[in-house]
């Protein structure tokens, strides 16, 4: 496999965490919250995935326990945030910090076992065409499904009145509040979004994308999901190329290497966090215009 | 009827103590089920955890050079905190504070520069302050959100440590290990007990403690900031300046982790290494809270992380626990700090609608 094809094949399967996690913490903050426990939520849905998967062979199951026990661990930030108004970085910090000693604790005797992957699909009549179709169109079903949900996820925020609902709660809740949109109940369910997208996330890093339980194998992934949400200025399409983009640079040394640079992989790395840095000056100084 | 939470006007001295006291008692008893759900010998555990780092000298020494840099980045942060600024990204402000000072001893391997450890230090404290401004300035010239960008600059820091350890500044006889040079004698903080590894940067964080508890109790500076952080609005009409309190919050925040950052590498490692990237300016966040913002809460809080850290390495032996318990424990204690916190700071109070 020539470097442009690794490039093109492996970049989706890159992106997918990141867009995961990044739309659900993007739905998160569009009702006006800020949740940073990302990193542990993702870590948690990777060992529960990992350990579901390798006793009962099933992807479903898996992703369905990810999914449910990062809901959880999400509740817990909504009981401090929405429960107790409890300061929001604080606790996204504390459920952060949660998450990915329970991955460990979990997944201690799980370390460095393995698990089947994912078969590829193909997409009959894409994935015939020459170079593109056996890299870019023959991926795994949960790539698929994915993309599907991105479309779905952008209909619903920009085509349904439950979209402008939660654009109404995270843009002055006190007004939501006051003609009767169920504010808390908005949130509590952004929040368990995000906690699922989160977990699903995780469990696609650790049973499929590389199907082996590792300590720390989420790698920073949640922090660069964080700055996609920035990056993509919290619209559903952006985010989406933001995830691209961050998956093509996250593949690093690999990707240097194939476009023949001669940087150090440790400045591909930093990328992510330089432009969302960028970004937020970019659009921090045109909303402060507005005002 | 309704349930609400009405704020109380002042939180009392009662709840300041014993919102702390029932967290660390319902984060025993969570880590007690949980340890035993995962057939672990809970009572063991919870004995390594706490108890243990008492039992001898050496442990005890250690808890105290952990409780070095937390005290002292948490002190730094506080003040931040209490302004309604939150830098989270002090790691990143520590591993700069770890590099610039490093640069000395990894240019001048012999030592041979006058005044090596004070101006490794005024580096390391000069890097962090400076690593933190930017974060100042893009926050007060173009309303870039803290919270991100510090987050962001810690993330970035890692990347230039790795590029540091793995290129220019790898030791050239280390065997190819990401690391500098052994530093020379003049680089190395003194110890303060002999026998231990504990130096004298604890001095400093106690030094560090009294300053934070003049300026936020006994200053006007300190009152500017705590109103800043209490009633944003009154610091506004009370021409208060906004942006300075910014500026003050994260560059205290930033020199303090930048001195932390040198106190490391000048002490227990001695040399700069992937490892300085433990996650201190991390937990320094959780010491900060879990000390109630306050500078004697986080001479308590910081103790009792350090113990905990300590205790963790010995439960990995005696009970079998992953190191990770560890930060098990922290998020948990955190986690019923804010409930425990907030629910002593609020009364609850039960709605009759009357209804016609």
């Amino acid at each position: 496999m020539s470097g442009l094809e690794f490039l093109l094949a492996g970049t989706l399967a890159a992106a997918l965490p990141l867009l995961l996690a990044a739309l659900g913490e993007m739905v998160v903050e569009k009702t006006g919250l800020l949740n940073l426990g990302l990193e542990g939520m993702m870590a948690i849905g990777a060992a529960i995935a990992f350990i579901c998967v390798y006793h009962t062979g099933s992807h479903l199951l898996g992703f369905v326990a990810a999914a449910l026990i990062s809901t959880l661990v999400a509740l817990l930030f909504a009981v401090l945030v929405i429960g107790v108004k409890a300061n929001e970085v604080a606790a996204g910090l504390a459920i952060g910090v949660l998450g990915l000693g329970l991955s460990a604790l979990f997944g201690k005797s799980y370390e460095s076992l393995t698990i089947k992957g994912l078969p590829k699909i193909d997409i009959p009549g894409l994935s015939d065409i020459p170079l593109l179709g056996q890299t870019v169109f023959t991926q795994d079903i949960v790539v698929w499904l994915s993309i599907v949900g991105t479309v779905a996820l952008w209909w619903v925020l920009n085509r349904t009145k439950l979209g402008l609902i939660i654009a109404a709660v995270g843009e002055n809740a006190d007004a939501a509040r006051s003609i009767g949109y169920p504010v808390v109940l908005i949130r509590l369910s952004a929040v368990s979004f995000g906690g699922a997208m989160c977990g699903l996330a995780g469990a696609y890093a650790s049973t499929v994308y590389t199907p082996l339980w590792a300590d720390g194998m989420i790698a920073g992934r949640g922090w660069i999901a964080l700055a996609l949400v920035v990056f993509g200025t919290w619209q559903t399409g952006r985010v989406a190329f933001g995830a691209l983009l961050f998956g093509i640079l996250s593949l690093g040394e690999l990707t240097a290497q194939a476009m023949g640079v001669g940087l150090p992989s440790q400045v591909l790395s930093s990328l992510p966090y330089l432009v969302t840095i960028l970004m937020l000056v970019v659009i921090s100084r045109r909303r402060s215009d507005l005002i | 009827m309704k349930l609400r939470l009405i704020r109380r006007d002042s939180a009392s001295r009662l709840a300041m103590f014993t919102a702390p006291v029932l967290a660390l008692v319902l984060t025993c008893v969570a880590s007690l089920v949980l340890f035993s759900a995962l057939g672990k010998d809970a009572g063991a555990a919870l004995h390594a955890l706490l108890l243990k780092p008492f039992l001898s000298w050496y442990s005890f020494s250690e808890v105290l050079l952990k409780m070095a840099p937390l005290l002292l980045i948490a002190q730094g942060l506080a003040i931040g905190f209490r302004a309604n600024v939150f830098n989270i990204g002090a790691e990143g402000q520590f591993i700069v504070g770890a590099l610039c000072a490093s640069a000395l001893p990894v240019y001048f391997p012999d030592g041979n520069f006058p005044m090596m450890l004070p101006a490794m230090i005024a580096f390391g404290a000069l890097g962090g302050t400076v690593y933190a401004l930017i974060a100042a300035a893009l926050r007060t010239r173009f309303g870039a959100s803290e919270i991100l960008v510090t987050l962001m600059m810690a993330l970035i820091a890692v990347q230039i440590l790795n590029y540091l350890l793995l290129g220019p500044w790898k030791d050239p006889r280390g065997f190819n290990f990401p690391q500098t040079v052994m530093f020379p004698d003049n680089a190395m903080l003194p110890i303060l007990f002999d026998g231990t590894r504990t130096n004298i940067s604890l001095i400093f964080s106690l030094l560090a403690s009294v300053f934070a508890y003049l300026m936020m109790q006994h200053h006007f500076r300190g009152y500017q900031l705590r109103t800043a952080g209490l009633a944003p609005r009154a610091a506004l009409y009370a021409g208060f300046s906004a942006p300075r309190m910014v500026w003050l919050g994260l560059g205290l925040g930033g020199l303090a982790a930048g001195i932390a950052g040198a106190s490391e590498v000048a002490g227990p490692l001695g040399q700069l290494q992937r490892s300085v990237t433990s996650g201190y300016g991390y937990a320094a966040i959780i010491v900060a809270y879990v000390g109630g913002l306050n500078p004697l809460g986080i001479i308590a809080s910081s103790f009792l992380i350090s113990v905990i850290y300590i205790g963790g390495d010995s439960a990995t032996v005696s009970a079998g626990l992953p190191v990770a318990a560890v930060e098990v424990f922290q998020g948990l204690l955190l986690f019923f700090y804010l409930l425990t916190f907030t629910l002593i700071r609020f009364r609850i109070e039960i709605d009759r609608k009357v209804t016609a």
